[in-house]
Formats: C-alpha cells, structure tokens, sequence
C-alpha cells in the first residue's frame, strides 16, 4: 500500500513516517507541499494520502482529487464519514487523509488511527520544546540579572542569587519576573550590566 | 455569556466578524465570540461541519456545494446572513496584462472589452495561461468563468485554472506558477503593491450585487439554537453598519491589520474598504464605486434568488446535476426566514420579498420593505443579462446561446 504523507515540516513528516514504517507499512512518500506537488502526487498514484489539516495546500489537494483521472475518484477525506469518534480524533490532533478509491476502509483505519497518534505524539514534542526554549530563556535572564547585581552590589554568585530568591519570595513573584524588572530598572538607570 | 466559535480566513471580508468580536457588539449581545483563524476553505469547512465551530465564513457558493454533497459528503448548511456584498479583484501579472489595453481604466470601465482583450492575449501567450482560484466552488471562479465564457473563452479548455488559498497567490505569482488570479481583497492589492501585476478586473464590475461570503451553520445546530441566532444576527449586524461608515475605516483597517486577522499592513487594507482601487503599480488610485459592500442596501440579506443564481452556474459549468431537487435543496441554504425572524424589529429595513429578478436595477431602487424604507443598488450583470429565479432553465438556455466570439 502506497502512502503519501503532503507536509512542509520535515519533522512532522519524519514521525509520522517512522511510526508507519514501524508498523509495517515501507512504501511511504513525503511530498512537501510547494510548487508541482499535484503533478508529483499524481505521478506517484498513492492509495492514501495524509495531510496536515492546517495546510494551505488542502484546497490544492482537494481539487486536484476532484478532477485527477489518473487517482480515480476519492472516497473522500477522513476515510468512513460516519465514524464521528475518528473524525473528531482526526481534526483534533490537526491530521486529514485522503483515501482514493477502490481501497477498503479496514486497512486505512489502523493507518489514520496510527496517524493521529503520531500526530499527537509530535504535537506534544512541540509543546515539550517550547517549554524547554523559555526555560533557557529563563535562566538567561536570571544570569544577566546575576551579573548585575554582582557588579553594582559587589557580591558573589550565590549571594546575588539569593537576593533575587529572598526578593522575589518576598513580593509573591516568580524569580525570573524579577530579574527581567531588574534589568529593565538598571539599562533605565544606564547602568552597564 | 454563549460562546460561539467562528472559523475565518484572513480575507478583509471577514471584517464583520472582527468588528463584532473587537467592538464589542458581541459581547453587547452576551456572546463570547472566538475567532478560528485557518488558511484553507477546506479547513474552514470541515471544522464547522464536524461540530469544532458553530459557524464559518464562507464562500457562499461552497456552502451549497456542501449541502448538495459535490466532491464531499453531503452536510446540510445554513447561510441566515451574508458578510458582504462584493469584494473580489482579478489581478494579472505585469507581463500578462502589458497585453491587454494599455489603460488599466479602461479595463475595469469595460468588462466585454477586457475580455475579449483576454481573449486576444491567450493567443500571444506562449502557453495557456494558468489563473488562481481560490476554490472551485467560489462566486471568483463562477464570475471568471462567466466573464470569459463571453468572450468565447472555455475556462476548463483554454486557461489552467488552479485552486491556491488566498493567502498563496502573490507567492505563486511571484514564483511564475501562476499568470494570475482572482481573489478577495487585500491579495489583489498585494499583487499591485508590491509591483508583481495589475488590477484588470473587479467584482463590482462583472456583477454589481455579486453575492459574496456567507455566514455558514449547520442547518441542524442553527434550528436547535433559535435563541442564541437572535441575539448574534443583531449584533453582527451593528457590526456591519459600523464597518460601512466610511468614519470607521481607517480604524477598521488597524484592526484587520493585526497578526490574528488579516495581517497585512493596513494601506493594503484600506482600498477595498474605500473603493480607492489602485490599479498599477506606482499610479493613483481610481475610485470604484460599490467596491464592497457591508450593510447598506441590506447587504446582509439572503436572497434566495442569489442562492439559485449560484446553483444556475454549478449547473451551467457540469458541476451539479439539473433536477428539481437540486434547486430547491441549493434556495434552501439561504435562510432569508431565519434572517426575517432574528433581526425583526431591529429597524433594519426588511425586503418584502426573498427572491427577486437579479440584474434586471440599473440605477437605484425602492422597493417594498416590512420596515423602513429599502433603496437596493444597481445589481446588473456586465452583459446586461437578467436572472428571472422563476425560470431557472430558459436562463440556462439564454446563456448557452451566447456566441463564442
């Protein structure tokens, strides 16, 4: 069975790829979405394809199954129309497929289904490294403030940390709150940090 | 407070929706509105038809293609109120246009002219020139189909026609893929702005009352929230009225401008608004009366008989089947009684009848009203051609006879 995954963010594609690959599925295309990708996909004659549901390609897509003679006529997307569970589970992880026709709706199940799993999956990594990103961020500008407070106040690393920890305690505000207004205080004051 | 989530593209269309959200006309009417910004139509779409929205901005050609089940699975819509009237601009790359009259004015003075210019200018080109379209189920690619169709063109043999989202077509004209496109503003005045076409053609132009986006439910969730319906239709339509005060646009504009909405700066917002059309690069603007439309006239209302213009051409360009069933399943999705019904008693006039012969005002027109007095707009097709709703077929048969060329 041919899979096409349409998708331009190429770790999105690589999840997506690898759980099917692991799932036994080896004949699997990622096409990004730019330029002739219609002519691609239609050389190509996949069995299903998937997409992310945000994708400004989808109307592309869908017009290029409405007219395509070389795909036949698709059943339509998100495979079964009457599976609302699926559907709803499909939308919400942002995944939509395309099913061309003639291919049974057992043996594209468990792909949509792996689908949205891995969709999930990547959502979640997102959400995990954008956490991570901020937390950097964080401990940026608590460094900064540090350095501060070393310089104008003459004091150590720990005891400037402190400072800011019994500070920040003291007003019921998160460390870094307090830093970031340390640092906009001190370039208003013109001092060097 | 009922909170309603709308899915919306970033088109200056959507506008209403904005206004009622940012100017607190929702709010007014307790509705915690929230705004689902999406990039495709198909997005747009299957969210309101799998229930993750109660509402969609929508092409209003395409929530009759849903209802009748074209390319899709059949979901029956219900389009109570239109966002706009008008709004749409065919923009063709530089090297394209260079071959039509070399007037921009002119162009836009005479649609018959320009295309058969059109017409002309696909034999000078080395290959069959390929246009955007924002959807095959959009009142942009019906009106360019008409358009060209009278100057003998076949848009299915003579040009490509490709379907890219709105928010695509400066792109793909700037990577060559595309020679031009028709879509809603701003992207027309993009194009212009950033020097890569020209505004050869306006909505306003080809059909003076085009109908245009649509405020789309679906038909079962719109008849088990009667209540909630007739506080939003209100409010949305205070919103409209603000929109249209040419005293509101430049705020209007700051608004659509944000990363959220439209996000496009704000000068490419304000020609749409103002009718303040700026054709080629580098030239003054030219005024075009009627641009878009928001309110007046009452813009809002959903003739039954625009309805069935729109399923006049799905039938017209093989796209739907002609029976009895059809047509009446396709009037059905304007909801000129659930409009009727919520805004009764707003003082906003109210058209005495649904359907009405369209294209057949050319100059502007009282007509009975329920309320107030109600002054409708020329509404003519650029071919002069009127769409009697009663007799859908021998219109059908008028235009078949049109000769090509």
């Amino acid at each position: 069975m041919r899979i096409a995954i349409v998708d331009d963010s190429g770790l999105r594609a690589t999840v997506l790829e690898d759980g099917l690959r692991e799932a036994g599925y080896d004949d699997i295309h990622v096409v990004p979405p730019h330029g002739a990708f219609v002519a691609k996909l239609e050389r190509m004659a996949p069995d299903v394809v998937l997409m992310d549901l945000g994708s400004p390609s989808r109307d592309t897509l869908e017009e290029m199954l409405a007219v395509s003679r070389a795909l036949a006529r698709p059943i339509a997307m998100f495979v079964d129309q009457s599976d609302d569970t699926m559907i709803g589970a499909a939308i919400d992880a942002g995944v939509s497929a395309y099913v061309v026709d003639g291919l049974r709706k057992e043996r594209v199940k468990p792909i949509l289904d792996l689908a949205i799993r891995r969709f999930n999956a990547f959502a979640k990594m997102q959400a995990d490294l954008d956490e991570a990103r901020t937390a950097l961020a964080d401990r940026k500008t608590i460094d900064r403030a540090k350095a501060i407070l070393m310089k104008t106040r003459g004091l150590d690393e720990p005891a400037a940390y402190t400072l800011l920890r019994s500070t920040a305690m003291n007003q019921g505000r998160r460390i870094v709150d307090v830093a970031e207004a340390l640092i906009t205080a001190s370039s208003l004051l013109g001092g060097s940090e | 407070m009922t909170p309603i989530s709308i899915a919306f593209l970033p088109l200056t269309d959507s506008a209403v929706l904005i206004a009622a959200r940012e100017k607190g006309f929702a709010e007014e009417a307790g509705i915690a509105l929230d705004l689902v910004r999406t990039t495709s139509w198909a997005t747009a779409r299957d969210r309101l038809v799998y229930g993750q929205v109660q509402a969609a901005h929508m092409l209003a050609p395409l929530a009759i293609a849903v209802t009748l089940g074209l390319s899709q699975h059949p979901a029956a819509l219900a389009a109570p109120f239109k966002l706009n009237v008008n709004g749409n601009a065919l923009a063709m790359a530089s090297d394209f246009a260079a071959a039509l009259d070399p007037d921009p004015v002119r162009r836009l003075a005479d649609p018959i002219a320009a295309a058969h210019d059109f017409a002309g200018a696909i034999g000078l080109h080395r290959r069959k020139p390929v246009i955007g379209i924002v959807h095959r189920f959009s009142c942009h690619a019906l009106m360019l189909r008409y358009w060209l169709a009278t100057a003998g063109v076949d848009a299915d043999r003579d040009v490509t026609l490709r379907v890219l989202p709105p928010s695509l077509m400066v792109e793909a004209m700037r990577a060559g893929e595309i020679d031009g496109f028709i879509a809603g503003e701003p992207w027309g005045s993009v194009a212009v702005a950033e020097g890569l076409g020209e505004i050869v053609a306006a909505g306003s132009r080809i059909w003076q009352r085009g109908v245009e986006k649509v405020l789309a439910f679906r038909a079962d969730w719109i008849e088990a929230q009667a209540e909630t319906i007739d506080r939003l239709l209100p409010a949305l339509a205070r919103a409209a009225i603000w929109c249209d005060d040419p005293a509101n646009h430049a705020e209007l504009a700051e608004l659509l401008e944000r990363p959220g909405y439209v996000g496009r700066p704000a000068a490419e917002l304000m020609p749409a608004l103002t009718g303040q059309m700026v054709l080629r690069h580098g030239e003054p603007p030219v005024t075009v009366p009627d641009f878009m439309l928001f309110q007046r006239e009452a813009a809002n209302f959903p003739w039954r008989s625009q309805a069935l213009w729109i399923y006049s051409q799905l039938v017209r360009w093989n796209m739907a089947e002609a029976d009895e069933d059809n047509e009446r399943r396709a009037a059905d999705v304007f909801r000129s009684d659930i409009y009727r019904r919520a805004l009764a008693g707003s003082g906003l006039p109210m058209p005495g009848a649904s359907m009405k012969v369209e294209g057949a005002l050319s100059t502007p027109t009282a007509v009975g009203a329920h309320e107030g007095a109600l002054t409708l707009g020329p509404d003519r097709f650029f071919d002069g051609r009127a769409f009697d709703p009663q007799d859908v077929t021998g219109y059908l048969k008028g235009l078949a006879a049109i000769p090509p060329d």
